[in-house]
């Protein structure tokens, strides 16, 4: 182990973060106005709301854990968690279709859904 | 010879153990869940190089169960895992080509476990909204994976003269 980086490893390193602009940018152009608030505990859909009703929401999460989700001016976040790292309410503020706060302690998945084909004709009824 | 590779097993395995340790005592400064620094995988990258695969293997599993049973759950266990296993297959097999250093090795093997947390992720949480964090670990996989590989070579270059002895 004469030399510690050598072209190969320059071209992978390359090569990866080629991949991760690919992948993000492919997130970012398949993005979607978000439409509903999904909240979910353990897999299971507990609740959900439209993203442009201003709501607050207390989550029982798995295990007697607790946290708020705040929904305020067409943005979602969690304002308060039970778990020790309160990473979740770390994770910033969502408002785009297919963006989440997960809080693995709880199992608490925050979704934002619409748009989705699967659903278009719900929404279309709905609004 | 062993005696000794019994002996270095042991090491190994208990340096992966309290890097483990010291790596959960420190706290997300990022709020992404699965974001690390990977130090455990110094000693998997290191064991990889200075013995061989089935070493490598061997010691992220034990690792892996004994931090599971004296800190963890089921759900850190089904993580760590997977990701462990995912990243030492990678860079087993990278290590093969014996086109890379271990700085390419380890950057490799960095995404590879963070792309086994997401899915474990998306199995466990049942949906698929984590993927919008796909970028992101993957991006800080590559640069954790580089430090870890940088790092990696300096210390072969002084363990492998001792160890060889």
């Amino acid at each position: 182990m004469k030399k510690i980086i050598n072209k190969n490893d320059l071209i992978l390193i390359g090569v990866l973060l080629v991949g991760a602009i690919l992948i993000a940018g492919a997130l970012f152009m398949t993005r979607k106005q978000g439409k509903t608030v999904v909240v979910s505990v353990d897999s299971k859909e507990v609740a959900s709301f439209p993203l442009d009703k201003d709501v607050e929401y207390e989550i029982k999460g798995y295990e007697g854990g607790r946290n708020v989700l705040v929904i305020k001016d067409g943005i979602a976040y969690m304002s308060d968690a039970s778990c020790p790292d309160h990473l979740c309410m770390h994770m910033g503020q969502i408002k785009d279709a297919g963006q989440s706060i997960i809080c693995l302690p709880n199992r608490v998945v925050i979704e934002i859904k619409g748009g989705k084909p699967d659903q278009e004709e719900y929404d279309t009824l709905s609004s | 010879m062993r005696t000794k590779k019994i002996s270095l097993y042991g090491v190994f395995i208990a340096l992966a153990f309290i890097l483990s340790y010291i790596e959960m005592q420190i706290p997300a400064f990022v709020a992404i869940p699965g974001m690390k620094l990977g130090l455990t995988n110094l000693v998997v990258l290191m064991v990889l190089y200075l013995f061989d695969d089935k070493s490598a293997m061997f010691i992220n599993i034990v690792r892996i169960i004994i931090v599971a049973i004296l800190f963890g759950n089921a759900m850190s266990f089904a993580f760590s895992i997977v990701g462990g296993m995912l990243s030492t297959i990678m860079m087993i097999f990278l290590k093969r080509t014996k086109k890379f250093s271990t700085i390419g090795v380890s950057a490799a093997g960095g995404i590879t476990h963070n792309i086994g947390q997401i899915i474990t992720a998306m199995i466990v949480l049942g949906t698929k909204a984590i993927a919008w964090y796909l970028p992101v670990l993957w991006v800080t996989g590559i640069f954790s994976g580089v430090v870890i590989g940088l790092i990696g070579a300096l210390v072969y270059d002084k363990l492998s003269v001792i160890i060889r002895q």
